[in-house]
């Protein structure tokens, strides 16, 4: 990281001053420790995941505005504000570490980053605005009388148009079109000769291109250093956490289900057509047709029957009944049985491995002979629809569902499937097969009435 | 007409009347002239793409590109396409482009374009359909021309603007200032947004909606031209004379009790106009959505339908204006949005005419073969109205932006 001068400022109230709003501009010359550098990420990176879940959702501006505040104080707010702008500094910068590495990441990244800048803008008072433009360097010059008068009327109209009511505003940049995309496409702005005169209050556009630029820039340089530089300097300290960072699954692990949520086999099948999720169902069935699975096939539905309650002796009898039709029960225990129990933990480093999150499925890549991967982003839209059919979803939910898909959000497609096979809403959103399942069961044994499943739930990195 | 004697005509037109000099000079922005400042690099690595048609098939080149003028003349001629089209200015050569890593292969510089077609606007006209045109609907594309170029020129600024008949349906916009070239696919969006009014598909029933005052360029638009383009339409589309068409206006009137007032007591045709203004203007019905109403009328019957996806796009292809039609034979002449009410389309020289001229004038002595022919007019437009003052601006620009970095130079080397 370059070594200037840091950002930190004296007298900061912490709640309206633009010393609370850092720009990120260079990484500061701030020390602090190995551990914080995971967890302040991790902070973080909940704030950006559920911004991002919000937007995909649709929600409302207002709504944004206070899931923005509300995460703001539940993930990053100190009583410090010291404290509370250095986490903000050091999450930003690992977080640009970790989101550099990719084009897909990159945009994401910086899409959600600008949506925060935006909201805590907003939030800024006029003051701490002004200050925040000044250290932009926005060159904007502040509309002379002169030319104001000259062209009052028209901003009169323009605001009107925008605002349906006349409420005058006194102050207006004048700005290159250029700068000021979206409030040019929306015609929500009076230009005149390739300036756009922007009234104070829709500066927030202005200035959140700029921040958005800066950043993008930013990261195309970090992605450089990274693969030229630091990668290697830092591949026994930093590298293996920005991969493990990279990776993360924000949510319970269903690494050990307790008690009586374990699944016994002659259940199998009809939990299968009524709880597994799309992903499971298929392998389920592929496994059932082929009585084969490859590698990684085994890998996500074995571990997923072990979230949701299969024994390791039932496991292992269930996979030797399917394979066995293949290749003989001989080859099954000598190539195939190993694997399992080294699933359960039970050879080898002993490692209890934790089923996959959505997340994880939908970075893998099926090819041919795979059944891994999540359908909603592998599936031609025909076989998704067919697929979705057996499953019993309507013709409505499954215009939805597409659409979703069609914008490459998977887990709400999945989210949307849920809900039409279990007849409610699903607010929090699939985020894990075995969270699916979970949720599923729960529905079904509340219409059953069936002592609850009880599950441990505990956040830590996948 | 065959392919084999369109390109027996393309062979003479490349031959003797493509204007090669003047596509050049305006294409190299004033990189062909001697002054230091001059990238010499630039004109080739502009892409042209040629559509080569032959009785049997249809074979499209992408990629093409030339060092300078003579290059460029010796290849179409040898070539003969049906069309040519203009893309981007790249970082390399487009003709090297596989020598290069993939990321380093990009479009820098492109002039922002418009394409409007007056077949995009078949719901509302009662004449022809498809790729016909006459005199009596063809007032839609002069109404484009002037709504768009007024804009460009007042509200962004450009100055460098060059209109051309696509040659049988249509119009194409070239924007030619230096900071429309360098307009980001972002920014290009946003200026196709801006003239985005006319929305929605075919399933859409009301394809303009205002909730509120005008804009200041929607409301500059309506009045200086919309308003009274409408009332011309009116009469000549006989729009108030048929049912069909009437009730597609009634159609947009978000009032069943007005809408069902007008039917009954409707007569005549220019009393149903006058009568359905005043019934929608006179304040007395309070419905929501009645204010806009009329405004909303005008604005579906008139407003410019832009083919968005053309502006966006920054390597997309448009037509190269002096091009041949293949299908009407006419050339791609340019319009002069100060006279685009005059511009005939039906009177447009074509390529058969135009080599007549060339042989009933063979014994005239004239400058070059253009002057003896009809092509003169439009080589004349294209040079005074747009290439002169295009040079003029590249020539102050190169050498401003010269002198700087001198400057520059000399101020970081003094301390």
């Amino acid at each position: 990281m370059e070594i200037v001068r840091s950002q930190r400022r004296n007298g900061s109230d912490g709640s309206g001053s633009a010393a609370s709003l850092p720009l990120y501009k260079t990484a500061p010359s701030l020390e602090f420790r190995l551990d914080e550098f995971g967890q302040y990420a991790i902070d973080r990176l909940r704030v950006l995941k559920a911004i991002s879940d919000g937007l995909s959702r649709g929600k409302k501006p207002e709504e944004m505005d206070n899931l923005v505040g509300e995460l703001w104080r539940a993930n990053m707010k100190h009583q410090d504000a010291d404290e509370t702008l250095r986490k903000d500094i050091i999450s930003h910068f690992v977080l640009r570490l970790v989101y550099c590495r990719e084009e897909e990441m990159r945009r994401w990244f910086l899409s959600m980053e600008t949506a925060l800048f935006r909201y805590r803008f907003r939030l800024q008072n006029a003051e701490a605005q002004k200050s925040i433009m000044n250290e932009l360097q926005l060159q904007y010059n502040v509309l002379g009388n002169a030319e104001y008068e000259t062209i009052k009327d028209k901003l009169t109209e323009a605001a009107r148009s925008v605002y349906f009511t006349s409420n005058p505003e006194s102050v207006f940049y004048k700005v290159p079109f250029e700068d000021v995309p979206e409030l040019v496409a929306n015609r929500r702005v009076f230009i005149l000769k390739g300036f756009a005169f922007v009234p104070r209050s829709q500066v927030v556009s202005l200035v959140c291109t700029i921040f958005r630029s800066n950043i993008s820039k930013a990261l195309a340089l970090t992605n450089r250093k990274w693969r030229t530089m630091i990668q290697d300097q830092e591949k026994d300290r930093l590298a293996p956490m920005v991969e493990a960072l990279g990776n993360i699954y924000l949510g319970p692990d269903y690494s050990k289900p307790q008690d009586c949520a374990e699944i016994s086999l002659k259940d199998i099948n009809q939990l299968a057509s009524t709880s597994f999720p799309l992903c499971m169902r298929h392998l389920f069935g592929k496994l059932r047709e082929d009585h084969h699975l490859k590698h990684q096939g085994r890998m996500q539905l074995g571990l997923f029957l072990k979230g949701v309650g299969l024994k390791l002796e039932d496991a292992l009898a269930f996979w030797k009944a399917e394979f066995s039709q293949k290749v003989g029960a001989e080859r099954f225990d000598k190539e195939y049985a190993y694997s399992i129990r080294h699933n359960y933990g039970k050879e080898g480093k002993r490692t209890d491995y934790t089923p996959y999150s959505c997340q994880k499925i939908i970075m893998s890549t099926p090819s041919t002979g795979d059944h891994h991967g999540c359908p909603y982003r592998h599936f031609s839209e025909e076989n998704l629809r067919a697929a979705l059919n057996k499953m019993g979803v309507g013709r409505r939910a499954m215009d939805d569902i597409m659409d979703k898909v069609r914008n490459r959000h998977y887990q709400l497609a999945c989210t949307l499937t849920f809900e039409a096979t279990h007849g409610t809403s699903c607010e929090t959103g699939i985020n894990h097969p075995n969270q699916y399942f979970v949720e599923s069961r729960k529905i079904f044994q509340s219409k059953v009435n069936l002592p609850l499943v009880k599950f441990s739930q505990q956040f830590c990195l996948a | 007409m065959s392919a084999s004697l369109l390109t027996d005509y393309l062979r003479i037109y490349y031959g003797k009347l493509f204007p090669y000099t003047d596509m050049y000079k305006w294409l190299a922005y004033g990189n062909d002239g001697k002054h230091p400042g001059c990238d010499s690099s630039y004109f080739g690595r502009r892409e042209f793409s040629f559509t080569i048609k032959s009785d049997r098939d249809e074979v499209y080149l992408r990629f093409q590109s030339f060092f300078n003028a003579s290059e460029m003349e010796t290849s179409i001629k040898a070539k003969c396409p049906t069309k040519i089209d203009i893309g981007a200015v790249y970082t390399v050569d487009p003709a090297k482009r596989h020598a290069y890593a993939q990321s380093g292969f990009n479009p820098i510089e492109r002039e922002l374009v418009f394409d409007i077609d007056i077949s995009d606007y078949d719901d509302v006209r009662y004449c022809c359909s498809g790729a016909d045109t006459c005199l009596n609907c063809w007032p839609l594309m002069t109404i484009a021309i002037k709504v768009i170029d007024t804009a460009l020129r007042e509200d962004f600024g450009f100055n460098h603007i060059l209109w051309v008949y696509s040659g049988r349906r249509g119009v194409h916009c070239w924007v030619c200032d230096s900071r429309a070239r360098r307009l980001s696919k972002e920014q290009r969006s946003a200026i196709a947004d801006y003239f985005h009014v006319y929305k929605g598909g075919e399933n859409s029933l009301k394809k303009v909606t205002f909730s509120g005052p005008l804009h200041p360029f929607l409301a500059r638009a309506y009045t200086d031209v919309l308003k009274n383009e409408f009332e011309k339409w009116v009469s000549t589309q006989k729009l108030f004379e048929h049912e069909e068409r009437f009730h597609n206006i009634l159609q947009l009137i978000p009032d069943e009790s007005v809408v069902s007032e007008l039917a009954e007591k409707w007569q005549g045709n220019s009393v149903r106009w006058e009568h359905l203004k005043h019934m929608l203007q006179s304040g007395s019905k309070k419905t929501q959505g009645l204010r806009r109403c009329i405004e909303e009328i005008v604005f579906s019957y008139t407003y410019p339908r832009l083919d968005i996806q053309v502006t966006k796009g920054m390597n997309h292809l448009l037509k190269a204006p002096f091009c041949v039609h293949p299908g009407t034979g006419r050339i791609c002449i340019p319009i002069d949005p100060k006279k685009c009410e005059e511009f005939d389309p039906t009177s447009v020289p074509t390529v058969a005419q135009l080599i007549e001229e060339l042989n009933t004038n063979a014994s005239i002595g004239a400058d070059s073969d253009v002057e003896k022919t009809s092509l003169a007019v439009s080589i004349n437009l294209f040079r005074t109205c747009f290439l002169e003052p295009l040079s003029k601006t590249c020539k102050d620009e190169l050498e401003s932006a010269y002198n700087t970095k001198i400057q520059q130079t000399k101020d970081s080397l003094n301390w």
